[in-house]
């Protein structure tokens, strides 16, 4: 059980806490500065916030005092040098093939995620960014280095450091991006095997999934079984949009993903991956999924009405369960709003931990279930759209 | 030496900022020495390539700088340079 939620929301960050009489909010940090993900690192409590200045650019602040106070840091940083293949949105009547291929240089938009190390390597921390960076650190946030091997993966067009692209770039943008005036990628997933901690993946909007063995030496996709509805050739390797990725901690062969395409689950460590969707009960698009840590084949979502609508479906919020790997889904509505509501839950706003379950909204209203997402009470109505959930 | 201002709300982040006189040929040279005096000043007015943040002015007089990209526009002693941000947001 825990006693602590963090949200990190468009105008600050809030923490609850659970008293005798129920949960508290504290006084609103970072007041007035949008906060894309809050987090605590189990391995010594340090709180971690990304700050999304609209004027000062990508922060980190971090609280080693239970956020009574926040120390911000020095941003992460592009090395000089780190290019990327551009994107362009479809433009009507023009043939984008015919459009010469052109570099940016990379500068740092928005820290997405932040993931911590394993038990065994404390003071490790990774930050998944866009434009499409994966950073990690060594000693505690204090110094920060992108994951080379990842940046110059054959499927960005290689080693863009040293030379013109020698591979073609199947990294697509993420609208998620345009709200900074630019069309990149963007890793906002990022999973630590518990058992190894050199082992991770990470999620990447639009492109896939990938996996590294080795502590982020050599990438390797895997979207095996993943389908894309929107190419030609629904299971070709990139291209895809997962919007969240998530592992079982205790059974981590078992990783669920909320794609644009439907939910997706995996029971052999992404070697393979089957959508198991249930459109007949709205299961299929939304942005967050949970899975119990306790038990991979139990997971959460919120579905939304899309990918036309992006709201809650049919005017009703509800959280839909698995308890079998997706091969059959409960929906639950008991506690929360059903009519005129047009919520939706963006991919960090929900979590599970032991028996509780909570999400929060962009229309800022914060819910949270105690019994396994049955029944819902209500911890605000009012708070700034919500960007991330997290126990801490 | 040019005299610098700055919008309020950097002193939030750096709270002994203050207006006067900072040395510099350029406006690069005056951010320079700001992230000297204020370290990782310079990081909330440009990124890492050097480029002045989309959401941040400066204007040298009553002029916004010409070179976002390496702020080379050059200030004089007598110059007045004025870091701002630009209105946005909601």
């Amino acid at each position: 059980m825990s006693n602590q939620i963090l949200l990190g929301t468009r105008k600050g960050t809030i923490i609850f806490d659970r008293k005798a009489d129920g949960w508290k909010p504290r006084p609103i940090a970072h007041a007035g500065l949008s906060i894309s993900y809050a987090a605590r690192d189990p391995r010594d409590g340090t709180i971690w916030v990304a700050m999304d200045h609209a004027h000062w650019g990508p922060k980190l602040s971090r609280s080693r005092d239970d956020g009574a106070s926040w120390e911000n840091l020095t941003q992460i940083a592009y090395p000089k040098g780190a290019r990327f293949i551009e994107q362009h949105l479809p433009t009507p009547g023009e043939d984008a093939s015919t459009r010469p291929q052109s570099y940016k240089e990379a500068s740092l938009l928005k820290v997405w995620v932040l993931a911590f190390g394993g038990k065994d390597q404390r003071g490790t921390i990774h930050a998944g960014t866009l434009p499409g960076g994966l950073f990690t650190s060594h000693d505690g946030g204090d110094t920060w280095e992108l994951n080379r091997p990842l940046w110059n993966h054959e499927s960005r067009g290689g080693d863009l450091f040293v030379g013109d692209a020698t591979s073609r770039n199947d990294w697509g943008g993420t609208p998620a991006a345009m709200a900074y005036g630019e069309f990149v990628p963007g890793i906002h997933s990022i999973v630590v095997d518990p058992r190894d901690s050199n082992h991770i993946f990470v999620a990447v909007s639009c492109a896939g999934v990938l996996e590294t063995k080795d502590g982020g030496k050599t990438w390797q996709g895997r979207n095996r079984g993943m389908l894309n509805d929107y190419l030609p050739n629904p299971e070709a390797e990139w291209g895809h949009d997962p919007h969240f990725v998530t592992q079982c901690t205790t059974q981590p062969d078992y990783l669920w993903q909320q794609n644009h395409t439907g939910v997706f689950m995996s029971e052999n460590g992404a070697e393979t991956w089957k959508r198991v969707s249930h459109p007949e009960v709205a299961v299929h698009f939304g942005f967050p999924i949970a899975v119990d840590e306790r038990d991979g084949r139990r997971a959460w979502v919120v579905p939304a009405k899309g990918d036309d609508e992006r709201m809650a479906v049919g005017g009703g919020l509800f959280v839909a369960r698995t308890e079998d790997g997706g091969a059959s889904w409960q929906t639950f509505r008991k506690g929360l709003p059903q009519e005129h509501a047009y919520d939706v839950v963006y991919r960090h706003a929900l979590d599970a931990r032991g028996d509780s379950v909570c999400f929060g909204s962009t229309t800022g209203n914060v819910y949270l279930s105690d019994d396994r997402g049955e029944t819902w009470c209500c911890l605000g109505t009012h708070f700034p759209p919500v960007h991330s959930v997290r126990f801490a | 030496m040019p005299h610098v201002s700055f919008t309020r709300h950097l002193q939030r982040f750096f709270p002994n900022l203050t207006e006067g006189e900072v040395p510099g040929a350029t406006v690069r040279e005056v951010i320079d020495e700001l992230e000297r005096r204020h370290p990782g000043f310079a990081s909330y007015v440009v990124d890492e390539t050097g480029r002045l943040r989309r959401h941040v002015n400066i204007f040298v007089g009553d002029e916004p700088i010409f070179d976002r990209e390496r702020l080379g526009d050059a200030v004089t002693s007598d110059d007045h340079v004025f870091i701002l941000q630009a209105l946005s947001g909601g």
